[in-house]
């Protein structure tokens, strides 16, 4: 290999394209060598058990078991207000769910974005809900929330009466914020963290206040970041799952969009019906995340530098 | 300390209380007698723990939750690793096309996959075993490893790999050699974290699960959702099994890595 | 940090002078190599592009054992390009790569055998300073007990015996470059690269670092591939100067003939000809010792200078061709009317105290800036005579081609 004389190509100039050389030394160029080897393993495991999957079920997803036709399943989902309403009942626990963790999310992140003493344990009790998922929550929230619980105790002692919390819209809700909150405000202290206190401390040596420095340096940095973060928060809980059945009123209130999935695999084996719906989801979420990223790439073209990630 | 900083501090510690409520709750539960109201049970017991042993297959589901999470981790990092190195190293045509699709799978929730992934394991073969379980996991968790590696990766100098190959490592001892002790720190925090995901992990293995095949918390929202009605203090015993198992996890997992720093590469 | 430095007080090493050159034959033959010793290293034609850009060329250059060259350019010229392409670390559009009759081009970087210095020291942080000097040695597959003679050699050579067992996170910049220069020495290898080792540290330490470099050069017979932005450390410390400009081969020379004899306004920008201004031939001059002179109006003053460049050769142009001006600051007299040669009318309008002279700027009454360096007395505001031999004023044909690209030129303009 060492002695192998290539004629010379003839000299190439500005303006040109790239002269064209062996396949192999124009392949290394644009980085294409055998280093990409490494990503084999992963991009096999993700083709065979991510991709791969995603198109088998969008393909059975047209093979109904019941027979009538390849939309049979589409058609019976929409066909029937109940199912065809789990869409509305999962925006309407979704976006507030979102809209409430990342409001409580975003003034928190900020106050603990530096470094505090205490700060590992706040971390670890906040990541503590996300470690757990959303089952224990759920678990957790009966003895707490129900009509004999903590907070209707504490609450009837201090005369303000009891109220029902969970077994309808409000115990989904309050899990969805439990599970979601920690999320959001785990990725925001990234974001403000990510923005140098020195563009602070420049705004400071200009004049600018505390309040100012807020509003007018570190929100519009970091309002990229929240509505990354926002967006992340909305497509996770839209597909709040064992909470909806466990603190929820699953026939009713929180009969949403993962409930017939869950349903129809589950009960009746019904795999296409099932991945029906799913891709019904999945299409949902995936226009949610192109809409709320085209979003924010318009408003913010200019702030991109100012948070990582 | 302003009226908006207290505002703030005080919402936070009434959501750490909030927090800390719920899962002491269920400690409480499964060391209590019989409550049906008021602050605390009726006297202290550990009758639920005993059943719990007993008769709620608490072990079996334990074994399999620790079978899984070790095989995940490893595969995750075996194939995740070397991945999120070539991610962090190399530009090559199509790159943020293929980190989309590999970071999909964490992008999308789980449930969004998790019943066609299910329809595919019992179509080959595999439904309901440990094998199933253990490969649907690999899947969100994989992107979590090369999320956690990228960093890791782009805080080594290029130079330096530079460095040992000039000065004759071929790509097996630039490995041994170099990248791997420089690595190292990377690498366990990203196992420990995907460790702590995968035993809290509940759609994909709920679906792909069958009885022998559990892990805990498919177990524990079995006897939760089961209409028969399992005893509360029965089902806080089994999970305070896994919340030991998970606290350890997760406060190991925070000695390694910063979590605000592996989350916010999301 | 300087003065943690262990090497302060040792300048001039005398015990070190009389060290015998290494035996190269005696060191193990890195694999790739065919013999131990080469005649001249080779670069021909080549191309590196990126996507569409170029970043080099169809460059030839040659190494000959035991040559010091310097690369030199602003960032962007492809130096650094050509350095990776050198050690393999960058693969070739088009072109290949000589050691004498065998091809290297395709050779892994750990097969070609180079030594090669960090711009930012790439140490393995995770080693001490002696595993990251016995690193070569281990790759070569030297013993444990030879590898270690030779990172205590090689460290004792950088006069850094003492810190062997520190990690990289535990030495200065200085000392940290002083270990790559022992790492890439270790080896032994027929060439080191160089890739602008000196850049990272503060002004003390790159000059003593500096020397220290020539010194190893000279006492070890080295032959240096060294990469610069720096033209002092270019003129000081090379055998022989290559001018990069996007990508191609401007100039290549000995230094001295480089800095008397730039080809280019691009490369006068880079050897102290501070002052580059656009004009045009006014008229045709005379032949001198030196070259033929040609009249030049810039901004409405007319100066004499020597022709250089292309114009030098072919005949000179007609009046009114574009030209670029080039002066030193140095050649710029501040003196009294009615002498020979060039004389301008200029005001003081920046001066600045430089030791044992002023660096003025000027405005001449054409309007343009003239930067000045003196040993009078100039006040800021003070009328002035400038006067400038018609030889020191280089005058080359085209316009716009001064101004070497790039804030990085010249960090040693005034020297």
């Amino acid at each position: 290999m060492a002695t192998t004389t290539e004629p010379r190509t003839t000299a190439p100039h500005e303006g040109d394209a790239p002269p064209a050389g062996a396949l192999r030394r124009r392949l290394a160029e644009r980085g294409v060598d055998r280093g990409l080897l490494l990503l084999l393993p992963a991009v096999v495991v993700i083709g065979a058990l991510f991709v791969y999957p995603f198109l088998y079920g969008v393909s059975i997803s047209f093979q109904p078991l019941q027979g009538g036709g390849p939309l049979a399943n589409y058609a019976e989902f929409f066909g029937s207000a109940y199912q065809r309403d789990s869409i509305l009942k999962t925006l309407r626990l979704a976006v507030p769910v979102a809209v409430v963790a990342v409001l409580l999310a975003t003034p928190l992140a900020y106050q603990l974005r530096r470094d505090f003493p205490g700060r590992g344990a706040v971390v670890l009790v906040l990541m503590l809900p996300i470690t757990f998922g959303s089952v224990l929550v759920a678990q957790g929230m009966t003895r707490v929330f129900s009509t004999y619980g903590w907070v209707n105790l504490l609450s009837g002692a201090l005369g303000l009466g009891e109220h029902q919390y969970i077994y309808n819209y409000w115990g989904t809700f309050i899990a969805g914020v439990l599970t979601t909150l920690p999320l959001s405000f785990l990725l925001l202290m990234g974001f403000f963290g990510g923005i140098s206190p020195s563009l602070e401390h420049a705004a400071a040596t200009l004049g600018a206040g505390r309040a100012a420095r807020f509003w007018r340096i570190t929100l519009p940095l970091a309002l990229p970041g929240i509505v990354t973060v926002f967006t992340l928060a909305l497509v996770e809980a839209f597909a709040i799952f064992p909470s909806a059945i466990l603190v929820g009123e699953p026939d009713n209130a929180t009969h949403v969009l993962t409930l017939p999935i869950y349903q129809a695999a589950s009960q009746r084996s019904d795999y296409p019906a099932a991945s029906a719906i799913a891709v019904v989801m999945t299409v949902l979420e995936v226009v949610l995340l192109v809409v709320l990223f085209a979003v924010r790439d318009r408003l913010f073209r200019g702030t991109s530098s100012g948070g990582k990630g | 300390m302003t009226l908006t900083a207290f505002i703030t501090y005080a919402a936070a510690a009434a959501f750490v209380l909030l927090v800390v409520a719920v899962l002491g709750s269920v400690l409480v539960e499964s060391l209590g007698g019989s409550w049906r109201s008021g602050w605390w049970p009726d006297g202290g017991t550990l009758e639920w723990y005993r059943r719990a042993w007993a008769t709620t297959g608490v072990a079996r589901a334990l074994v399999v939750t620790f079978e899984v999470g070790v095989a995940v981790v490893a595969l995750s990092l075996v194939a995740g690793v070397p991945a999120g190195y070539a991610l962090a190293r190399k530009n090559f045509p199509g790159k943020s096309a293929l980190m989309l699709v590999l970071l999909l799978p964490i992008i999308l929730p789980q449930i969004t996959y998790a019943t066609q992934l299910a329809a595919l394991m019992y179509r080959v073969g595999l439904g309901g075993s440990l094998t199933a379980v253990i490969l649907v996991n690999v899947v969100p968790a994989l992107p979590l490893v090369i999320l956690i590696t990228v960093p890791y990766v782009e805080q080594v100098n290029p130079a330096v790999e530079d460095a040992a190959r000039v000065f004759g490592a071929g790509t097996w001892r630039l490995f041994t050699l170099v990248l791997v002790p420089l690595l190292l720190p990377g690498v366990a925090a990203a196992g420990v974290l995907t460790l702590v995901r995968v035993l809290g992990s509940f759609e994909l293995t709920f679906f792909v699960s069958s009885a022998d095949t559990q892990t805990l918390v498919v177990t524990i929202f079995g006897a939760l959702s089961n209409p028969g009605g399992v005893a509360a203090g029965l089902t806080a015993a089994m999970t305070v099994h896994y919340m030991v198992v998970a606290v350890v996890g997760l406060a190991v997992s925070l000695r390694f890595a910063n979590p605000v720093q592996a989350l916010s590469r999301r | 940090m300087s003065a943690a430095e262990p090497t302060t007080g040792v300048r001039g090493g005398g015990s070190r002078v009389g060290a015998p050159p290494q035996d190269r034959a005696g060191g193990p033959i890195p694999p790739g190599t065919t013999s131990a010793s080469f005649s001249s290293l080779r670069m021909e034609g080549v191309s590196r592009w990126y996507g569409r850009s170029p970043a080099l060329l169809d460059l030839d250059l040659e190494l000959s054992n035991g040559e010091f060259v310097a690369l030199l350019g602003p960032s962007g010229c492809g130096k650094s390009t050509a350095l990776a392409c050198m050690a393999g670390l960058q693969p070739l559009t088009t072109g290949a790569i000589w050691r004498d009759s065998t091809r290297i081009d395709m050779l892994p970087p750990e097969r070609r055998g180079f030594g090669m210095v960090f711009q930012n020291y790439a140490l393995f942080p995770h080693m001490s300073a002696q595993r990251n000097v016995e690193f070569g040695p281990r790759m070569q597959g030297a013993g444990r007990a030879e590898r270690a003679r030779k990172a205590a050699e090689a460290l004792e050579l950088v006069q850094l015996g003492d810190y062997a067992s520190k990690l990289p996170s535990q030495l200065s910049g200085g000392q940290q470059q002083r270990v790559a220069i022992a790492r890439a020495l270790a080896v032994e290898p027929e060439v080191v690269l160089m890739d602008e080792p000196l850049s990272n540290l503060d002004a003390a330490l790159r000059v003593e670092l500096r020397t220290e470099i020539k010194r190893l050069y000279q006492e070890r017979g080295l032959s240096v591939l060294y990469v610069t932005h720096d033209q002092e450390e270019a003129l000081s410390l090379a055998t022989r100067l290559v001018v990069l400009r996007a990508g191609r081969l401007e100039q290549t020379g000995r230094p001295e003939e480089v800095y008397t004899n730039p080809a280019s306004a691009y490369v006068a920008g880079f050897m102290g000809y501070r002052n580059l201004f656009s004009g045009q031939v006014s008229g045709a001059g005379h032949a001198s010792p030196r070259g033929r002179t040609a009249g030049v109006v810039v901004d409405g003053t007319r100066l004499t200078g020597l022709l250089r460049g292309g114009a030098a050769t072919s005949a000179p142009g007609a009046p009114g061709d574009p030209v670029s001006v080039a002066i030193r600051p140095e050649d710029v007299v501040v003196g009294s009317r009615g002498g020979r040669g060039n004389e301008l009318d200029a005001v003081a309008e920046v001066v600045e105290y430089h030791g044992r002279e002023l660096a003025v700027q000027a405005r001449t009454a054409g309007g343009s800036v003239l930067h000045v360096r003196t040993d009078q007395h100039v006040g800021a505001g003070e009328q002035l005579t400038l006067r400038i031999d018609p030889e020191r004023v280089l005058v080359f044909p085209g316009a716009g081609a001064g101004a070497p690209g790039g804030e990085e030129v010249g960090r040693g303009d005034d020297h």
